[in-house]
């Protein structure tokens, strides 16, 4: 889409042991500099709950979920660390994926599967793991990575139920990927 | 002394700005390793490509012994490094819950950010679920809440909790790393050999 000439062929992915001292030193830095590590569910629960309280303020305040991500009222709650992060994603992703021609409009799914089901099953994907990183405090950056790192025992013992969790269910949806 | 921003060598404006750049280098490093790729993620769960695992335990070790040893220079101050409580049944629960997610749905929520910003209508799609389910979360947060709030152990650390030094861990979480990269490289190979296939 964005690269229309066909020379332009995508770059094939790094070499994953490379990328991950890079992601370390990311996280590193985020740590010595900072204080704190990597997040990215964190920053939708403060939107959402904005989203909530812009609908329905009651409901919101008086919802313990919401008014942690809320504040006490003397900060915009969207002028949030994680949120800038997150922008930070997108445009960090969108940059790299240009760099290596690899933006391009599509759907990631298996052979066997239409495009309606792959995305029936993201949206249901998406439900799911937004419940479970709230239940959990966290997800694969906020917890595993950065509690990982910190060897903290609630981050190792969540990244291992992920890999149950993922090893657990992946027989039955094995039509949408193999 | 560091981390620079609890000894006020600046303020939370310009600590925004750094949220940013360190979001770019976060997003740059998940898109370089496929992880703005579904399939790519997914095939950890069918053990035909292991990225997934080379790269967390690559960016966790990475990290953990940079940790360590600027503490040891006596460079940082590693208790005022932000870890949070560890809260053991809901985590291990909602783990269990994200990791059902995760295979289902193909991504993660970084992840699915870094899908999205590449083009990708399945990312976008996931990102909008994960919308939806933190506001079910939310939703039912008071039905939750004795959960959510049970099985407080603290700020407790691995080193705490099996009575080990500090270092000590570290060790072993690298050998354990090292020992998975072997086991991760052998096993593609042997589902590459059988199969005729490997996303790459």
């Amino acid at each position: 889409m964005v690269h229309g000439e066909k020379n332009l062929e995508p770059k094939p992915y790094s070499n994953p042991y490379v990328v991950g001292v890079g992601l370390g030193l990311v996280l590193l830095a985020a740590f010595l500099i900072m204080g704190r590590g990597l997040g990215a569910s964190g920053a939708i629960s403060t939107i959402v709950s904005v989203g909530v309280e812009k609908v329905a303020p009651v409901h919101a305040t008086q919802n313990n979920f919401y008014k942690e991500y809320l504040g006490d009222g003397t900060t915009n709650p969207l002028k949030d660390w994680l949120i800038f992060e997150v922008i930070g994603v997108v445009v960090g992703g969108f940059l790299s994926g240009s760099l290596a021609h690899r933006i391009k409009r599509t759907t990631e799914k298996g052979p066997n599967v239409s495009v309606r089901t792959r995305l029936i099953y993201a949206f249901t994907g998406g439900i799911i793991m937004g419940f479970g990183a709230k239940l959990a405090r966290g997800c694969t950056s906020g917890l595993a990575l950065t509690g990982g790192a910190l060897l903290s025992v609630g981050g190792w013992a969540f990244m291992f139920a992920v890999f149950g969790g993922g090893y657990a269910v992946a027989y039955f949806v094995r039509r949408q990927w193999l | 002394m560091m981390p620079y921003f609890k000894f006020d060598y600046f303020g939370v404006d310009f600590g925004l700005v750094i949220a940013f750049i360190i979001g770019i280098g976060f997003g740059f490093a998940l898109e370089r390793g496929g992880f703005g790729n579904a399939r790519i993620l997914a095939a950890q769960f069918y053990f035909y490509n292991m990225r997934v695992l080379k790269v967390m335990f690559t960016a966790i070790v990475t990290a953990m012994l940079g940790l360590f040893y600027f503490s040891w220079l006596g460079w940082l101050d590693l208790s005022l490094v932000y870890v949070g409580n560890t809260y053991i049944l809901p985590q291990v629960l909602g783990g269990f819950i994200l990791g059902m997610g995760f295979v289902i749905g193909g991504y993660c929520p970084g992840t699915s950010v870094v899908s999205a910003s590449t083009g990708r209508i399945d990312g976008m799609v996931y990102l909008l679920g994960i919308f939806f389910g933190i506001f079910v979360f939310g939703e039912m947060f008071p039905l939750l809440e004795g959960f959510y709030l049970s099985t407080d152990m603290g700020k407790v650390t691995l080193p705490e909790f099996f009575g080990l030094s500090y270092g000590m861990i570290v060790f072993l979480v690298v050998v354990m790393a090292l020992a998975a990269f072997a086991a991760a490289e052998w096993g593609e190979k042997v589902l590459a050999k059988k199969n005729g296939r490997g996303i790459e």
